[in-house]
């Protein structure tokens, strides 16, 4: 079997490149001025997560007693699902006018600009998460002491959601109906910070020290900056094959 | 030298009379062995003092969770090879590990639940090993899915291999915050699924159904890969003759 | 290699140097997208290699992604972005250039009038204009084009041809797949016919 070879030759060099901040500031500012021209697209996960936490009232009971003792798991349910909402659109519009295959051919590194995006993407939907989250509290009779620790938490959970989404949603690009197969392959990754999340929530409420659980969600956290990216380039390139 | 026998595990044709030949040898012992600690654990080993007979169905409990395990670390194994070294062949075993680590991952699922019913007069608790295997099975089927919803079987293979490895990679932690978590609510009546103390005789029907499901696994997944080599390579030359054979 | 059932891009081997230009022809579903996308290193081939100044691409792909421009078959441009702020964006990226070199590529295509508007509501037409003002900006001395003048009127047509046979002239390279063949009036111009 003879190989097939395809060679191109050139002597001349390329202008001077950007460097990898302008970079990754150039993508903090395109994603940003995009999602204030489709503001409607990015507030739906927020209305989700209220919609949600209103709902268990109506669901268990309107006493405030008993809303305070399920808080953390109605904040936190609220909160994964609406993230996992949110990332359907981190890479979905990009993949599909092109963009995205720009990026890979951008010679910077397809991970640094992915990390950026996802910052990005926290920026827009978790970090608004975190604002809303005290609100959500407050209805379900959750105490203001408990407030800044549930906050942090869920700062925290959101991010660690972000980056490791991030591989599933490059993992699902292009599937069609990819949301529910996006839902299905985050979850089992996103156990660890439900439960460390809805833990530090319960031991807010309760005011004893949230210390233990926000370390392991930011351990899980500092463990998907540093790996996630990596993975989500790689299944971006895959999926761009 | 290694690395030539390497490179010829990779090649299809090789690959498909190997798996071919070396089923019987796999199979056979399986079936072997499974029967022989079926018998030695069900019918010879003594009842346990505490949980009387009903520990009986650790027998095939155990192997079955073992084996899941097992199976989704050759899975992402053979995953990860095939994507560095973009080795069809690896992927083909990938794939074919998939529904089998499911199977043992239900089967102990059930075996549990049958276990748990005299233990703590429920169907189902949310023990961690049982919650964990429930994990463990929902990581079979999100590998499974990813690879059916895309058409292109190159980037099927690829994608869902970089799910394995990551899955791979999740497993630990998930393991060790579903402990974490389950230890948290522990309340006095809880009774996890406790192996009791084994005396020899006990432990060795176990240890050959441990032996007897890995085998059993092995002659599956050589007949699995041998089904998945065929659907791949299905317009290639040299299947003619080898089916022929 | 294999796209789905198909085996297309079978014992290719060519070369190309400055100033060249390969124009691949060929029917619907022979291959151009395949071969173009291969070219830039997006795609695996199953056999072979792609080889940019004699050393294998996958060595170094960022190194020669730095030196490559490619436009797909659809213009990337985002919908919600003037014409100013996506070629800001997507050749920002790549290198730093000023807000008058920028200015001075939309004229060059003639997107000056509608470089404020979103692009959505820019026509076909206008939108591939957009991009292929992009290559300047981007200044890479690759060049690999996925039908340049797709949806570009007769003016449009002949810019491109222009285009390309300035940076022909400039040392460059480019890989164009076309349906009809460009008239470029140099002699450095090869063509390739996919079956």
């Amino acid at each position: 079997m003879n190989t097939s070879v395809l060679k191109l030759h050139a002597t001349t060099c390329c202008a001077p490149q950007a460097s990898a901040l302008r970079a990754a500031q150039l993508v903090l500012q395109r994603d940003l001025t995009l999602a204030y021209r489709r503001r409607g697209q990015i507030i739906q996960p927020l209305v989700f997560f209220v919609l949600i936490t209103t709902l268990f009232p109506f669901a268990v009971s309107p006493e405030l007693a008993r809303l305070r003792e399920i808080a953390p798991a109605a904040l936190w349910i609220g909160a994964l699902l609406a993230s996992l909402l949110a990332l359907e659109f981190l890479f979905r519009d990009d993949a599909q006018d092109g963009t995205l295959e720009q990026y890979v051919l951008s010679g910077q590194s397809l991970t640094w600009l992915l990390f950026a995006k996802t910052v990005t993407h926290w920026l827009l939907t978790g970090l608004p998460l975190t604002l809303v989250t005290p609100l959500a509290a407050f209805s379900l009779g959750v105490a203001y002491p408990a407030m800044p620790a549930i906050g942090a938490a869920v700062a925290i959970g959101t991010a660690a959601l972000s980056l490791l989404g991030a591989i599933s949603a490059g993992l699902t690009l292009g599937v069609r109906r990819g949301g529910v197969l996006l839902t299905l392959l985050t979850l089992p990754l996103s156990l660890p910070i439900l439960i460390f999340g809805a833990r530090a929530a319960e031991l807010a409420i309760k005011g004893a020290s949230v210390a233990a659980p926000l370390y392991l969600l930011g351990a899980f956290a500092v463990l998907g900056v540093t790996l996630a990216p990596l993975a989500a380039a790689a299944a971006v390139r895959i999926s761009l094959e | 030298m290694a690395w030539t026998w390497f490179h010829k595990l990779g090649s299809p044709p090789y690959a498909f009379s190997l798996a071919g030949r070396l089923t019987p040898w796999f199979a056979w012992p399986a079936a072997a062995l499974i029967v022989a600690g079926l018998y030695g654990g069900l019918v010879l080993a003594p009842p346990d003092y505490q949980q009387h007979d009903a520990f009986r169905i650790v027998y095939v409990h155990a192997p079955s969770a073992w084996m899941s395990l097992m199976v989704y670390t050759i899975l992402a194994i053979s995953a990860a090879i095939g994507l560095i070294w973009r080795i069809k062949v690896s992927h083909a075993v990938a794939a074919s590990c998939a529904p089998i680590g499911a199977s043992f991952a239900v089967a102990a699922l059930v075996t549990g639940s049958l276990w748990g019913r005299p233990m703590w007069g429920t169907y189902w608790e949310w023990d961690p090993r049982l919650t964990f295997e429930l994990i463990l099975l929902f990581f079979y089927l999100g590998y499974m899915a990813l690879r059916s919803s895309i058409d292109d079987l190159m980037r099927a293979d690829r994608a869902s291999a970089v799910l394995a490895i990551v899955g791979f990679a999740n497993v630990p932690i998930v393991h060790y915050s579903v402990e974490w978590w389950n230890s948290l609510h522990q309340t006095a009546t809880v009774m996890k699924l406790a192996k009791p103390t084994m005396p020899p005789a006990m432990l060795i029907p176990l240890l050959m159904m441990l032996l007897g499901f890995t085998l059993l696994f092995f002659a599956l997944l050589l007949l699995r890969v041998r089904g998945e080599i065929l659907r791949r390579e299905r317009t290639a030359s040299w299947i003619r003759e080898a089916v022929l054979i | 290699m294999w796209r789905g059932e198909r085996h297309v891009l079978r014992g290719l081997d060519l070369a190309l140097h400055n100033g060249e230009a390969l124009q691949v022809c060929g029917a619907n579903g022979s291959g151009k997208t395949s071969l173009l996308r291969t070219l830039c290193g997006l795609v695996h081939p199953e056999e072979g290699r792609v080889l940019w100044n004699g050393a294998d691409v996958r060595r170094d792909l960022l190194g020669f992604h730095a030196s490559l421009a490619y436009i797909g078959h659809d213009s990337p441009l985002k919908g919600d972005l003037s014409a100013r702020e996506n070629l800001r964006y997507w050749a920002g990226i790549r290198r730093r250039f000023s807000g008058e070199e920028l200015d001075s590529a939309l004229a060059q295509v003639g997107s000056v009038e509608w470089r404020d508007r979103t692009v959505r509501t820019l026509s076909a037409g206008q939108r591939r204009r957009v991009a292929l003002a992009g290559l300047r900006l981007l200044g890479a001395p690759l060049w690999i084009l996925d039908e340049p003048t797709s949806n570009l009127d007769v003016d449009g047509q002949q810019m491109v041809a222009t285009m390309i046979r300035e940076h022909l002239q400039q040392g460059g390279l480019v890989v164009a797949a076309v349906h009809h063949e460009l008239v470029l009036g140099t002699a450095h111009v090869r063509r390739l016919d996919l079956a």
